[in-house]
């Protein structure tokens, strides 16, 4: 072997060896962060820490009493042996005791986590408003039904149906901030593919500007008004009108009876 | 807890870049972060109305050391309950542009003021010194081409551009400085461009100014009507109380008219597209139809109604020397001459539905359609309007026009009948309105050209006989005419962007601005295309970094605190008049007959005559402006006159309009604190009591004062001597340009919802600007296609003036039809006033921004 022979070899192999880092770098890569249809358990710390913190023991996946946890195969694009749950398929029952997070030996899924209704697996969206039969006017209501925290995380905005004419619509909004991800929603939702979907919190949710606050919310938030009320209003207004301040206007306090007795009294 | 701001700023790049990282963060620091955080207890919040358009919104300022760092909508306020808009969202942003001006700034060469120079720092005092000198000497010429003039053919070439977004003192202020000091009546408001029409037809009708209506008619009209108003962009928040109407009341309809689709064509039920200008023989043919079919009120039109009929073919405002003014029979003559019912209906009669129908291109059954809502008794109708009537070659016509349908039917003056003319910005009516900043008018409704009405303010000014000049000043358009020809020779733009604004750019405003004899001073907080033409630009406070006053479009004045220092050496509009105003002694301005007549004025300022006067300066300043629940307050004009200023404008305004005294009652407000107190309240302000609906007994108590023999719940018109409101009929006369083979489309003007008219504010808040960058050509497609442009194209776009570039939109929120182009006018780098026509309304002098004829092709 003389020395030219000796230094291609070398550099084959350093490029060999380099390819197949950059192969390795690459699926780890992948491997680590978690697709948008997973969801993991609750209490997972965020996702670079829970996977350096998650043994893949799979005793989380054991203790689950509904089964609706598996553990990530190799050919998934989510890191190996760590646990998920896929909302439509089944979503988290939100056990009382949390026996996911008990099981977990190492702290992946916090234990501070101890009131199941702080969790945050994801968040829940109105995500085709076309397909949701809610804002047609039909009476589904599904995902509010069966939404575990019902009236916090989904409630449902009643609004005029102008196209009946004569009815009302019952249209579900999610509040983000009682919203835990579970995915039950999602599950249960009754389209061939679901209109309200869970997803990663960062994925979906907005943020107000920093700047501004909702006027009606801190005003009840502060128990009154922020500034000095507004003084009383007083009108000239004729005889039997009203003005109400609050929103209502101008209010004609009606009898059935004219004002003049005359045409009442003279009344063909 | 305290922090300190090395950790605070830790934190925050912690926050920062987890948020870039897309990481989430531990559990215990998200779910605390999603609780919505409890009212700022470090924050100081207080009231302010909107500073955009004229709808009068109130939002809380919050503030916290010394900076606004957050806003809400008012839950309180009557108008938006706790909502705004987009622009009103980032309120508090428009402070804070990385470009503020800070410094006066005047054009120098070798350390001494040059036309040609280049913009330098200077202080206050040289900046002054240098305008001063310039109107001292232009005023010097004014008096030597005064001598031997009677006060009613007084000129002067000095003249000042005000705003309708001024604040209430401020008009003030400058109407005094300018009428009362300084004899000039060139003082002229950037709601000429905007109200000015409004405002002739108001008086030509009714003989007072200002809608008899309120926003409330929103909830109680059965029909809406839109004339030219683009609301839903235009004022967003009366936009949802109308769609809310129409959503929930039953029966309730829409009619929207303009010459292109905009976002209010959601919302119609009677969309109508007219070719420009018919609107006039519109409305003639709803007026036809309601005496044809005898749906008039007949009982009221005896009772209130005076009929006449306006002068004709008064040409389109241009120069004299332009054919169209040579070929007018009878160029701007408003007199007005007596009619009848009888002669009315004869003149409205050849306006029939098939005739009015080919001449506005719309279908006859759309043209009915309207026109029965209007004839049904029992609807109850609101129209409301804004550019489209105002931005008119005869925009004072077709305002009265309106009014006359309204009228016929009596429709007018109650709960949901309503002729409602919109205001677009914050204070065209407290300000440039009611206090009368226009070259024709003084506070209250009173005018120049009246001996007795100029007697009463020079009265109330305490000046002396005869000061205040009888002929009417130059108006906006006039006075770029005139400095062109180098006729004015001074001009102080405040509050608004004319370069931007003000037509035909290329061939009279840019010239008259770089003149060499004119000088020209801009005040500004930014350096906008006007600050970039001028010869001086002062640091200007905006907003909320001085204590103001605005009057909406429904006649309610709001009042708000100084809540933050301006940047800099920025001073307010109103520090700079009655700064300015010390640089003038009355022998430098008057002649020495006036100065006779109150020797004790002799070797005074105009700032001690004027402002020192012992009204003004009569209301102590305790070093800070203290509210109701002791939080303090700044006030930099007071800190630095030491009286509070603005307390003592406002109450010597009040002789003009609330003092037994007065000379046109009707506009009657409460005293200054009581503002302070209140969300706004809507005068005439009788004993504490707010007027809803004008001109109706019951609600009005004016009615019974003018009139006692009135029957309940009658209206009487008390602006006018009779008591009667005038039907003017009005013909339908051509634009003043249209399209031809070679400029072959319409072009119109206007805004969009994100931007504030020129965007020197919104286009500095970078949510805004990302939102809508760059104004585009909204046009038809196949009008594209012919000119083989696509979507999103660059394409040249001409007038006879001028040429800009923009993009081609055929998908956008605004469709126009075939042979018609809408580009709106935010934008400071395509100055679409390049391409637009100087020709007014003769009577109100307002320009029509509307239409002109145009041509689009491949850039």
């Amino acid at each position: 072997m003389n020395r030219r022979d000796f230094v291609l070899g070398s550099l084959r192999t350093a490029a060999g060896v380099g390819l197949l880092g950059l192969g390795l770098g690459l699926y780890s890569r992948q491997a680590s962060s978690l697709p948008a249809w997973a969801l993991r358990p609750p209490g997972a710390l965020d996702e670079d820490r829970f996977n350096g913190a998650c043994i893949r023991c799979g005793l989380c996946v054991r203790d689950c009493p509904f089964e609706m946890l598996h553990l990530a195969r190799l050919e998934q694009p989510i890191p190996t042996g760590t646990p998920y749950f896929i909302a439509r398929d089944a979503g988290c029952e939100m056990c009382e005791d949390i026996p996911c997070v008990v099981a977990c030996p190492t702290n992946a899924l916090d234990h501070a986590l101890t009131d199941i209704n702080d969790a945050d697996m994801g968040l829940a969206i109105v995500s085709d408003q076309e397909a949701c039969i809610a804002f047609q006017g039909l009476r589904c209501e599904v995902c509010y039904n069966i939404c575990p925290l019902r009236d916090d995380a989904i409630t449902l905005d009643l609004e005029q149906n102008l196209r009946s004419g004569k009815h009302a619509r019952f249209i579900p909004v999610v509040h983000s901030e009682h919203c835990t991800g579970c995915g039950k929603c999602e599950e249960a939702c009754i389209l061939d593919e679901a209109a309200i979907k869970v997803l990663p919190r960062h994925l979906i949710q907005g943020e107000l500007g920093k700047h501004y606050r909702l006027g009606w919310e801190q005003q009840q938030q502060a128990g009154g008004a922020l500034v000095a009320p507004d003084a009383e209003h007083r009108y000239n207004l004729p005889e039997g009108m009203r003005y109400e301040h609050g929103g209502e206007g101008l209010i004609e306090d009606s009898t059935p009876f004219p004002s003049n007795p005359l045409d009442t009294l003279n009344k063909p | 807890m305290t922090i300190s701001r090395r950790e605070f700023i830790k934190a925050q790049a912690a926050l920062a870049a987890a948020a870039v990282a897309g990481v989430s963060l531990p559990l215990g620091v998200l779910s605390a972060a999603r609780q919505t955080p409890p009212p700022d207890a470090d924050i100081r919040w207080d009231k302010a109305p909107c500073r955009f358009c004229g709808t009068g919104c109130s939002v809380l300022v919050g503030t916290k050391d010394g900076k606004v760092i957050a806003s809400q909508g008012d839950p309180d306020a009557p108008v938006n309950r706790g909502l705004n808009c987009i622009k009103g969202y980032f309120l508090p942003k428009i402070l804070y542009g990385r470009d503020r001006l800070t410094q006066p700034l005047l054009r120098k060469k070798d350390g001494v003021f040059d036309k040609e120079g280049n913009f330098e720092a200077v202080s206050w005092d040289e900046a002054f010194d240098v305008m001063a000198e310039h109107w001292k000497k232009a005023i010097k010429r004014s008096q030597a081409e005064n001598k031997g003039k009677s006060v009613d053919e007084m000129t002067s070439r000095v003249g000042m551009f005000g705003s309708g977004q001024w604040t209430v003192w401020e008009g003030y202020a400058a109407s005094k400085l300018l009428k009362g000091g300084l004899r000039s009546n060139n003082l002229d408001p950037n709601a000429r461009h905007c109200m000015a029409s409004a405002v002739g037809a108001f008086m030509r009708a009714f003989g007072i100014d200002e809608p008899m209506g309120c926003y409330d008619d929103l909830e109680h009209a059965d029909v809406f009507v839109l004339w030219g108003a683009n609301m839903a962009e235009m004022h967003p928040i009366l936009w949802s109380r109308l769609t809310d109407t129409r959503l929930s009341r039953p029966d309730c309809e829409v009619h929207v008219l303009s010459t292109f689709e905009h976002r209010c064509y959601e919302l119609a039920d009677n969309p109508i597209i007219f070719t420009p200008q018919t609107d006039l023989a519109i409305l003639n043919y709803i007026a036809n139809h309601i005496i044809q079919t005898k749906s008039y009120n007949k009982d009221f039109i005896d009772k209130h109604v005076q009929f006449e009929t306006a002068t004709t073919d008064i040409g389109y405002g241009l120069r004299p020397e332009h054919p169209l003014e040579q070929k007018a029979a009878n160029a701007g003559v408003g007199k007005k001459l007596p009619s009848s019912f009888e002669a009315f209906a004869k003149q409205v009669a050849p306006y029939t539905l098939e005739y009015v129908s080919e001449l506005s291109g719309v279908p006859q059954d759309k043209l009915l359609r309207l026109a029965k809502a209007y004839a049904d008794p029992n609807k109850k109708v609101s129209s409301f309007w804004t550019m489209g009537f105002n931005q008119h070659t005869r925009g004072v016509w077709v305002n009265g026009s309106c009014y006359n349908v309204h009228l016929l039917m009596g429709k007018i003056s109650e709960p949901g009948n309503s002729p409602f003319s919109l205001t677009g910005q914050p204070s065209a009516c407290g300000t440039a309105r009611e206090v009368g900043t226009f070259a024709h008018r003084l506070p209250a409704d009173l005018v120049v050209k009246n001996p007795e009405h100029r007697a009463f303010a020079e009265q109330i000014w305490k000046l002396p006989d005869g000061t205040i000049p009888g002929k009417v000043g130059y108006h906006a358009v006039l006075m770029h005419r005139m400095m062109k020809d180098g006729l004015m020779n001074c001009y102080w733009q405040m509050c608004n962007n004319n370069m931007q604004a003000s037509p035909n750019l290329n061939e009279e405003s840019y010239p008259g601005w770089r003149n060499p004899e004119v000088f020209v001073t801009v005040s500004d907080p930014y350096p906008t295309v006007s600050a970039q033409a001028a010869d001086l630009v002062l640091p200007t406070a905006m907003w909320v970094e001085k204590e103001g006053a605005y009057g909406n479009a429904e006649r309610r004045t709001q009042f708000w605190r100084e809540q933050t220092a301006a940047p800099g050496q920025s001073k307010s509009d109103l520090w700079q008049i009655m700064e300015f105003a010390k640089r003038f002694k009355v022998e430098e301005v008057w002649p020495p007959a006036l100065i006779e007549q109150v020797p004790e004025y002799a070797g005074k300022t105009l700032y001690e005559v004027l402002y020192a006067n012992g009204q003004v300066d009569a209301f102590p300043y305790e070093g800070q402006i203290t509210d109701s629940r002791g939080n303090q307050y700044p006030n930099h004009e007071s800190q630095d006159f030491g009286y509070y200023v603005q307390k003592g404008l406002f109450e010597e305004y009040r002789r003009f309009n609330s003092a037994p005294d007065i000379l046109k009652k009707g506009h009657e407000m409460a005293q200054f604190q009581a503002y302070h107190e209140t969300r706004g309240l809507r005068w005439p302000v009788i004993d504490g009591k707010e007027t809803l609906w004008r001109f109706r007994e019951g609600y009005d108590p004016h009615v019974a004062q003018f009139n006692p023999e009135v029957e309940k719940g009658d209206v009487y018109f008390y602006g006018n001597k009779n008591g009667r409101a005038n039907i003017i009929f009005a013909p339908y006369e051509p634009p003043a340009e249209s399209p031809d083979e070679e400029f072959d489309l319409w072009l119109c003007t206007g805004r969009v919802l994100e931007h504030w008219h020129s965007g020197s504010m919104t286009r500095r808040v970078p949510e805004l600007y990302r939102a809508v960058p760059d104004a585009v050509i909204y046009m038809s497609k196949d009008d594209a296609k012919q000119r083989r442009l696509r979507d999103g194209q660059m394409a040249t776009i001409s007038s006879r003036r001028g040429t800009i570039k923009a993009r081609v939109e055929t998908r956008g929120r605004n469709r126009p039809p075939n042979g018609l182009v809408f580009v709106p006018w935010f934008d400071a780098n395509r100055l679409v006033n390049k391409l637009t026509l100087d020709a007014t309304d003769p009577l109100s002098k307002e320009t029509d921004y509307k239409k002109c004829a145009c041509k689009v092709e491949r850039a």
